[in-house]
């Protein structure tokens, strides 16, 4: 019995010890011409679906442009350490440009030493800090994205008053994302916000663009289903009227939904921002209203190509007006559209979703 | 339901008993019952939350309350067996999340019925409970770092299998969201979910009490070279606690699917520090041999009281954070206090 164990124990080792080997053997293909621009993507993880559409996209344009395509990314959101030792192989490598989605401040000098050596350096979905380290990014405009689904709850409200719960991604860590989609969201009602980058401070009650609103609760969700419930849940307890639903992502959706569904609470606006492919299907099922899409693929595809073309003598990508980045597009996605505000529905929203479903 | 370190006294103690200090009397009665002091900090909380916000202590909250611990309590049973040997669990929240995706993509779109799913879950769970369990007592790693390990590879797996991507309620068959199902008990709201974790304490609770098996638990945390020369066979003790353990979080991914609504690689970040917590704040000791299931149960519910009761009452929910890790302080300087007078 022990003996056996023991052997188990062993195999399972082995096994572990192959796995391991066999990713690193796949991460380092290089597989295009030598006489080629080279590019390198480089994400903050290799598994977020996100990430991976993003991974995705580069290869279709590097393939349609016969650009040679490193990808690499950290071990995990955060990990600058690995993006910094990407960084350093594209430099060795000799490659025209670099694709980045920075894990944080830690890649800076990298990205700085990247840029002495000659390589064009363009920032994916999230901007570095400052935004000047890197020579343009490519992203969607969060607060636009905030912004869309805020006007089409307003349009739907029809002057009802709005009790609002906002379920927002993180409240210990303060992240673009989370508050640009709060945000805008709040500013596409019509809610006058506080401090651009801090959410919770606007008034808790007053006037929106058709009527009166309370604001019930700013709770975080970490952006998972079991987060969402239990931030939902948490709202309901505060005031069970809540009849407006703003969710930092999806899945935060679902769960929010969730916690609905067992309160037994009916005809509540639920609005979101993502436009993954599950996210489409949520809206199509019903359990999202409204969704904002965004473009990873898009971004990526962009990127390459830019990159190519400045290595081949052209000219460089500038950024969109008003903005200091180069806006990726969004759109709403949602069955039931609202005058004045420009919506496409589930089934083109699921032809052009990332991540499969 | 509870379950206590200490067989009864015997006589010679509780002769000595008589002549010991009122605070001495106090620390022989934490002794004995563990769970008695997270007992009290819950009742306390329980009359101060309500005081602030009357809302707190209805039968609507308090169901949300228990339906919101229920995921961290079932996983906190496992965790509580490991640490009763002394032991440490890190890799709970990483067993629970590759458990749940595998079951959930096995289902999805009608490949397996939702019975074989939540075999599988269970079923990897044990697995991945006696892969611990192996390296702990055949390969004599400490537990510590064993599960830190473990941690790591079982959080990859499930992230690789999954590519990241959570599996939608809608896709998988009902089963597998029917512990997200709620039924009325009079005023009370509750879920198949909550019921199924209540049986596991008790299930549990009455094997760490009354069986051979529960016993060996105790006296293998309490002292090792003590439960071998006894002629318990420690290893095949520790191996059946990890494996155990194993399966309660494979049984708790598919209750987190259907409090969830999906499966999702993202899911319950904190579990394993929340486990360890709702441990701790339970009263059972972090050194081993000395613990109740029940305090566990209570520790889970403590800190569910403080969120909720909290967030009602309109506070920052950093006090919340802020709180309990003094509460976990309070918890292990008991414990220390109470050894110290054993010794």
């Amino acid at each position: 019995m022990s003996k056996r164990t023991g052997r188990r124990a062993a195999r399972m080792f082995a096994a572990v010890a192959a796995l391991s080997l066999l990713a690193t053997a796949c991460g380092g293909g290089d597989d295009a011409g030598d006489d080629g621009v080279a590019v390198s993507l480089i994400t903050k993880n290799s598994t977020n679906p996100f990430f991976v559409s993003m991974q995705e996209g580069a290869k279709k344009a590097a393939e349609a442009d016969g650009v040679k395509l490193t990808i690499a990314a950290g071990k995990e959101d955060g990990d600058e350490a690995g993006q910094v030792q990407a960084i350093e192989d594209a430099i060795a490598r000799g490659d025209a440009g670099i694709l980045i989605t920075p894990n944080g401040p830690g890649v800076n000098p990298a990205i700085k030493k990247a840029r002495d050596a000659g390589l064009y350096v363009i920032a994916l979905d999230t901007p570095p800090d400052p935004a000047s380290t890197v020579d343009i990014t490519f992203a969607t405009d969060n607060f636009k994205a905030g912004e869309l689904i805020g006007k089409w709850t307003a349009g739907q409200l029809g002057g009802k008053p709005a009790t609002i719960a906002l379920l927002d991604l993180f409240n210990d860590k303060i992240v673009s994302v989370d508050y640009n989609r709060d945000q805008g969201f709040l500013t596409g009602m019509g809610i006058n916000t506080g401090d651009a980058k801090k959410n919770g401070d606007e008034a808790p009650s007053g006037n929106y663009s058709g009527g009166t609103y309370t604001i019930v609760c700013n709770e975080p969700t970490n952006g998972a289903e079991d987060g969402g419930r239990t931030a939902m849940e948490r709202c309901l307890a505060k005031n069970p009227n809540v009849n407006v639903v703003y969710t930092i992502n999806e899945p935060a959706a679902v769960g929010a939904q969730k916690a609905m569904q067992a309160a037994g609470t009916k005809d509540v606006l639920v609005v979101s921002v993502d436009g993954g492919c599950n996210g489409v299907q949520q809206v199509k099922n019903g359990v999202i209203n409204a969704t904002s899409q965004q473009y990873p693929l898009k971004m990526a595809e962009l990127g390459v190509k830019a990159i190519k073309q400045i290595a081949t003598g052209g000219a460089k990508p500038a950024v969109s007006g008003g903005l200091d980045f180069y806006d990726t597009g969004v759109a709403l996605v949602t069955d039931k559209p609202a005058t004045g505000v420009e919506s496409i529905d589930t089934t083109e929203g699921a032809q052009l979703c990332w991540g499969t479903a | 339901m509870s379950t206590t370190a200490q067989p009864a006294s015997t006589a010679t103690e509780q002769f000595a008993l008589r002549r010991r200090s009122p605070v001495q009397r106090v620390q022989h009665l934490l002794h004995s019952y563990p769970a008695i002091s997270p007992f009290l900090v819950l009742v306390i909380s329980f009359v101060v939350f309500s005081a602030i916000n009357p809302r707190f202590s209805s039968a609507n909250s308090l169901s949300l309350v228990v339906q919101q611990v229920a995921v961290i309590g079932a996983l906190a049973v496992g965790q509580t067996l490991i640490i009763l040997t002394a032991g440490i669990d890190l890799s709970v929240g990483a067993i629970t999340i590759l458990s749940m995706m595998v079951a959930a993509k096995v289902a999805e779109g009608g490949g397996l019925p939702g019975v074989l799913a939540v075999a599988v879950a269970v079923g990897l769970g044990v697995a991945a409970g006696l892969l611990n369990g192996a390296l702990v007592t055949r390969i004599k790693l400490p537990p510590f770092i064993v599960t830190l390990g473990t941690l790591s590879v079982f959080t990859a797996l499930g992230l690789l299998y999954s590519r990241g991507q959570s599996v939608q309620a809608v896709d998988m068959p009902a089963l597998l969201n029917w512990t997200g199902e709620t039924f009325r008990l009079g005023q009370f709201r509750i879920t198949t979910g909550v019921v199924l974790v209540v049986a596991l304490y008790v299930v549990v609770g009455f094997a760490l009490a009354n069986t051979a098996w529960g016993k060996h638990v105790y006296a293998v945390g309490d002292d090792k070279e003590a439960a071998r020369l006894a002629g318990i066979r420690v290893d095949r003790v520790l191996l059946s606690v990890y494996t155990v353990a194993g399966a309660i979080y494979g049984l708790t991914a598919w209750i987190l699917i259907g409090r969830a609504g999906a499966a999702s690689p993202n899911a319950i970040t904190d579990a394993n520090l929340e486990s360890i917590t709702a441990v701790v704040i339970g009263g059972t000791s972090l050194f081993g041999g000395r613990g109740a299931l029940l305090g566990t149960l209570l520790g889970a519910l403590i800190v569910g009281f403080f969120r909720s009761g909290l967030s009602l009452a309109g506070v920052d929910d950093q006090y919340r954070v802020l709180a309990v890790g003094l509460l976990v302080i309070l918890a292990v300087a008991v414990d220390q206090w109470i050894r110290k007078v054993k010794a």
